[in-house]
């Protein structure tokens, strides 16, 4: 049972929780980080069996993690495996000199800076608390303090947000030069405060924003970045800076995630934790595990997964591994119209999508999918 | 009973003259019900029937009157129903002619009268709705007397909904009309003019007695189809299901026949005795040919054995439907059947979706065609994908139509008429007041909404009655509507040039709405052979991705593509193009909303 290799810490606490935003969080509440960490160590230590001796990577998303109080972090940080890749998700304008020192000195050596826009009037329609200048020091801030491996998120697609403006944040965040980037629509979910307050505006403007991933993905990769997932992207060259862990997800590998709402896939199961805060924390605080919801992947599920997920890389996917879950007619008609690329080589045939295809991913798949 | 004692009749009426009130009042005066037992129209036992106000299945009853037997053979009042009005006056020897005092004589009335008058019946012709304050009874009655050419004293005045009068038209039938003239004595034979199938019984089978006799448990043949079976039970309506031990020459009643193959007795047969077979069968009723066709899909492909068991059973209740297995790329398998007309199509597909509970797609209907090719070969073409595109001549139907209106609409009825290419034949004035046009027109231009059109240029004054008036060439051509440059089949559709471009447009701009995006540019066209008369794109979508997928979102992700996959499958692919239901639907109703406009 002991060969997971990725390991997901969810830590939920934000200063704020922004509109568009359908993670788990927890605003303020100071006085709890300390049980939270205790109850994730619990956590992981009831796990611990199902991870392999060496772990790959680590990866620490919320939430905020930096917004943690920097003891709890820090404990936390020293508790977990040793890994090739630790990432922290971090907001601007919790990165200080201080922070950076705690992260490096505890083993992270990959930042996600949650930078989304670099337009002071698209960041107040996020609801961010940073300002462009919070995000140009934190990298800065980073960068002094040692870190090689600094990702950016943008989000596009923001109400209001002309072509210009597009054009203005890519210019802005490829100034920083980031080894990564990760590149999201905006999307609002119904139900959301975000949606609600702006779903007429999004609407409006949907045929206008039709062409802002093509744009996207044009400026990118024409300044180096490879295009290796359908939202991420990363400077090429001797080392590879693609985002291990999140490759481990797209490659259909096991995870475990521990936390509150922190989703697990081991051995065939999917575990996905409870997502109140208190229940969480008053589970492992007794000792148990934390209730949870549970989803059987068996092979067939499996294999959809793996084609699915597989299929928003540039690398290919081989088809013998997925072949029960490809419609075979659909394949050779999306070969056919440039959407699918099959190949032959040493390992079989191998699919993936075309550039047009990519930009047409979900329909692409839906159509593929047996 | 003795046949002098016997009187078999029929209702002739239009819509909403009153035929079937006057039905129920003879039922409750001859006491065949009991007022406690009399339901409005008693006779249609459909529920489409009772809501649509309609008589669609004939059906007899037997009533006494003052030593008398009188069969009432109720039969139906619509436009496209004259085969089954036909059905029902030859069991008849005498038929009542029923017009509504404060409306005059209808197209249909006249219609069916003269077919009853060439069936050699006595007419008893009677004013209807004489208590209404606008009646206006000797208008009435002397347009029937020029009608017939008879005394306008001898037309008889009544109130079907009072009951005035009613027992003197009960005692003129037993008077004008005569009574049977069978051979009592010579082998047995009867003519099926309705049947109707039972679930526990099999079918049911309505006949007239002309010869001879029928006796229970009795081994009998249908001589045309050679069908054998026993008279499981016989009986008479009187007006519910009624055993009797036999049934004699003049006589009408009905024959259990125990058969569970709806196919295996046709209405139109003769029966007669094994025992003591008659020579040969009664001169057989005039099959007519439907003339008005459109192809009829299960929604969800699954139900295709269903619709196939529904039709079969639709069909024995109703000779004039026709149909065969009809295979679209677009819309599966399915049926193409042949109707009367509109009406009659409009009832077959709400009894299939009512009666059968079936979810269904109906192409735009379309009239019989003849075509000669270029080689000289005729074909009959009842499905616009089939017509041959190398063509000489196509023929269409053509109608000769009677329209009855007040004489201020003359001018809005030859305008629609000359909308659709009718030809003007004469006009005659039926009073000071009603006029009678008569034109000549394909009956292509009629099938689809000019009885409504009709209806409402003329405030729903007008009467219309058609009837075939053989095939005649005409300026024919076949649109194809392409979608990705496949052809859809369930989409051609045969119209007169000069409309085809129009046509043409209005489809391809409707279908370009109604299909979604795709991943590719979707070319759609309308065509006459290779050439383009109309054409419209759909942009190819540039971006359909889900932009973030982590650890967590993989179930929702996952579930969501499963749940796209299904949809997917639920549409149609014509040209590599998913093309949704509602697209077909939405552009089959096309004329539907026209109709609406």
């Amino acid at each position: 049972m002991s060969h997971v290799r990725h390991l997901y810490v969810h830590l939920p606490f934000c200063a704020h929780r922004c509109g568009y935003c359908d993670f788990v969080t927890v605003v303020g509440r100071n006085g709890q980080h300390d049980s939270y960490v205790d109850a994730l160590l619990t956590e992981l230590d009831l796990q611990r069996g199902v991870l392999a001796d060496d772990v790959d990577t680590v990866f620490l998303g919320g939430g905020t993690p930096t917004f943690t109080e920097p003891a709890a972090l820090a404990r936390l940080l020293a508790a977990l495996p040793a890994a090739d890749e630790v990432t922290v998700e971090a907001n601007p304008e919790t990165v200080t000199p201080e922070l950076a020192e705690l992260l490096l000195t505890n083993g992270v050596n990959r930042v996600s800076l949650g930078a989304q826009s670099f337009e002071p009037r698209l960041l107040e329609v996020l609801e961010r608390q940073a300002s462009p200048d919070d995000v140009r020091g934190a990298v800065r801030t980073l960068r002094t303090a040692g870190f090689d491996n600094v990702s950016l998120d943008l989000i596009y697609g923001i109400p209001g947000q002309s072509e210009d403006d597009l054009d203005a944040d890519l210019a802005e965040a490829l100034a920083l030069e980031p080894e990564h980037l990760s590149c999201y629509e905006l999307e609002a979910k119904p139900g959301t405060r975000f949606t609600h307050a702006h779903g007429a505006e999004l609407e409006r403007q949907a045929d206008a924003m039709e062409g802002y991933f093509e744009l996207v993905v044009e400026t990118l990769t024409v300044a180096g970045y490879r295009w290796y997932e359908t939202a991420n992207f990363c400077r090429t060259g001797a080392r590879d800076l693609r985002a291990q862990h999140n490759l481990g997800y797209w490659r259909g590998r096991d995870y475990l995630g521990v936390g509150v709402g922190a989703v697990s896939t081991v051995a065939g199961s999917r575990r996905r934790n409870v997502a109140s805060l208190p229940r969480y924390v008053a589970a492992l605080a007794g000792g148990e595990t934390s209730p949870c919801e549970l989803e059987p992947i068996d092979s067939g599920t499996h294999a959809r997964e793996v084609l699915m997920l597989g299929l928003r890389l540039d690398e290919p996917v081989v088809l013998a591994g997925v072949a029960e879950a490809v419609d075979h007619d659909a394949l050779a008609r999306l070969a056919a119209s440039g959407l699918v690329e099959l190949t032959a080589n040493g390992r079989g045939d191998e699919l993936r999508l075309t550039p047009r295809g990519r930009f047409l991913g979900d329909a692409v798949t839906a159509d593929l999918i047996a | 009973m003795q046949q002098d004692r016997i009187r078999n009749f029929a209702i002739i009426a239009h819509i909403d003259h009153g035929k079937s009130t006057l039905a129920d009042r003879i039922l409750e005066l001859t006491g065949a019900v009991s007022e406690r037992e009399m339901r409005e129209q008693l006779l249609d036992s459909m529920d489409l029937e009772r809501e649509r106000g309609i008589t669609i299945k004939a059906q007899a009853v037997r009533v006494l009157w003052k030593g008398h037997q009188l069969n009432l053979i109720d039969t139906p009042g619509h436009v496209d129903f004259t085969y089954e009005v036909s059905r029902s006056l030859q069991a008849c020897e005498g038929a009542l002619l029923v017009v509504d005092a404060a409306q005059g004589i209808e197209a249909q009335t006249l219609a069916n009268a003269y077919l009853a008058i060439e069936g050699g019946l006595e007419i008893v012709p009677a004013a209807n709705k004489i208590d209404l304050p606008q009646a206006d009874p000797d208008g009435a009655a002397k347009e029937l007397g020029d009608l017939l050419g008879e005394d306008s004293d001898r037309v008889l005045r009544m109130s079907a909904k009072t009951g005035l009068g009613v027992p003197e038209v009960l005692d003129a039938i037993v008077e004008r009309i005569p009574s049977p003239t069978g051979d009592p004595d010579a082998p047995a034979r009867a003519l099926v003019f309705d049947s109707s199938y039972d679930q526990y019984r099999g079918v049911v089978a309505f006949v007239r007695v002309v010869d001879g006799s029928f006796s229970t448990r009795e081994p009998l043949r249908a001589m045309a189809q050679g069908t054998e079976f026993d008279a499981e039970e016989l009986g008479v309506m009187s007006p519910s299901r009624t055993p009797v031990d036999g049934l004699s020459a003049g006589e009408v009643g009905y024959v259990i026949t125990g058969l569970k193959d709806v196919s295996r007795l046709r209405v139109g047969d003769t029966l007669t005795s094994r025992r003591r077979p008659a020579a040969g069968p009664l001169p057989g009723y005039q099959d007519v040919k439907p003339m008005v066709f459109a192809g009829i899909f299960p929604t969800d492909s699954d139900d295709y054995p269903e619709l196939r068991d529904a039709l079969e059973r639709l069909k024995l209740n109703d000779g004039s439907l026709s149909y065969e297995p009809e295979t679209s790329q677009a819309l599966g398998f399915g049926f193409r059947c042949g109707f009367l007309g509109l009406l009659h199509m409009e009832i077959v597909r709400e009894r299939l979706e009512r009666e059968f509970d079936l979810d269904l797609l109906i192409t735009a209907p379309n009239v019989a065609y003849r075509a000669t090719t270029r080689t000289g070969e005729l074909v009959e073409v009842h499905n616009p994908a089939e017509m041959p595109r190398e063509l000489e001549e196509v023929e269409e139907p053509y109608v000769k139509a009677s329209v009855i209106v007040p004489k201020d609409y003359v001018g809005a009825v030859m305008e629609l008429a000359n909308e659709r290419r009718g030809s003007f034949d004469h006009l005659e004035y039926l009073s000071e007041g009603r006029v009678l046009l008569n034109y000549e027109l394909p009956l292509g231009e009629i099938v689809l909404d000019f009885y409504d059109q009709l209806k409402s240029r003329t405030r729903g004054y007008a009467s219309f009655d058609y009837d075939l008036a053989g095939f005649r060439p005409g300026e024919l051509a076949r649109v194809d509507i392409l979608v990705g440059g496949e052809q859809v089949d369930a989409l051609s559709l045969i119209i007169h040039r000069d409309a085809a471009y129009d046509r043409g447009r209005q489809l391809v701009e409707r279908l370009r709405e109604e299909i979604p995006r795709q991943m590719f540019d979707v070319p759609i066209q309308a065509a006459i052979g290779s050439r383009v008369i109309a054409r419209e794109t759909i942009k190819a979508r540039r971006k359909d991705v889900l932009a973030k997928c982590y650890g967590g979102d993989i179930t929702r992700k996952r579930k969501l593509l499963e749940k796209q996959k299904k949809g997917k499958k639920r549409m149609k692919q014509v040209g590599g193009v998913e093309v949704p239901q509602e697209a077909f639907l939405a552009v089959l109703n096309l004329d539907s909303d026209r109709r609406r406009t």
